[in-house]
């Protein structure tokens, strides 16, 4: 029964794998493809690596699956702010149909 | 221009279905264990998305395209290396993962501060 739940967790992690690359392959934006991809990913990571400690249990196996849950939750988002600041900041245009850019106005109003 | 376009993307998502639905993942696998059918086919799904991220390193028109793609990819591989442990019975690839993330996360905040255009001290 455990299995069969872990399964379920798996699979869905695949299917939000699948959907995260590809918003990164068809979306128009450095920013778009950022906030599909990283959000969907780290999901589905973080799925997968929980139906693996339903199945393998409370191993060695098992315990590393939850630490690295952890790691990538703490992590992710910081790599993902770390890349937009840095995209924003060397220059990369919005897409043209983008409605606002709160960034550029901060960076307008300290200037 | 566009036509022949879907048609190439919908003749690579037919064969990979197929690939999907015909056989399993052929090689590195215990035959004797549980659900080895549903996880050596699932492994397809995650080579697609890998994939689908290297056409993006490929492609982009940015800089930071190519390190969006590479940091999506890091995180693709943990989870590879997750189905590899449950369907090989072998624990040390959960510690590749780990030590993979860790290696992920320092190179993309190096990137995106080399992408800023400072220095690395601030």
């Amino acid at each position: 029964m455990i299995d069969i739940i872990g399964l379920i967790f798996i699979t869905v992690g695949f299917a939000f794998d699948v959907f995260g690359s590809l918003g990164l392959v068809r979306l128009p934006d450095v920013y778009n493809r950022l906030q599909a991809a990283t959000k969907c990913v780290t999901l589905g990571t973080c799925s997968i690596l929980f139906g693996v400690f339903l199945i393998v249990g409370f191993s060695a196996a098992g315990i590393k699956a939850l630490l690295c849950i952890v790691f990538l939750v703490l992590t992710s988002p910081v790599s993902a702010h770390a890349i937009a600041r840095g995209a924003h900041r060397s220059g990369v245009k919005l897409w043209e149909g983008s409605v606002i850019d709160r960034y550029a106005e901060d960076k307008e109003g300290e200037a | 221009m566009k036509r022949k376009r879907w048609l190439i993307g919908a003749i690579v998502l037919a064969g990979i279905v197929a690939l999907i639905i015909l056989r399993p993942f052929p090689f590195l696998f215990y035959p004797d264990l549980p659900f080895i059918g549903f996880l050596g086919r699932a492994l397809y799904i995650i080579i697609l998305a890998c994939c689908l991220c290297l056409y993006r390193i490929c492609r982009g028109p940015t800089g930071a395209d190519r390190i969006v793609a590479i940091d999506i990819l890091g995180i693709l591989i943990i989870g590879l290396c997750a189905i590899l442990t449950i369907s090989t019975n072998r624990s040390w690839y959960i510690d590749i993962g780990i030590a993979w993330a860790l290696q992920s996360f320092i190179s993309t905040l190096a990137l995106s501060k080399y992408l800023e255009g400072k220095g690395f001290d601030d």
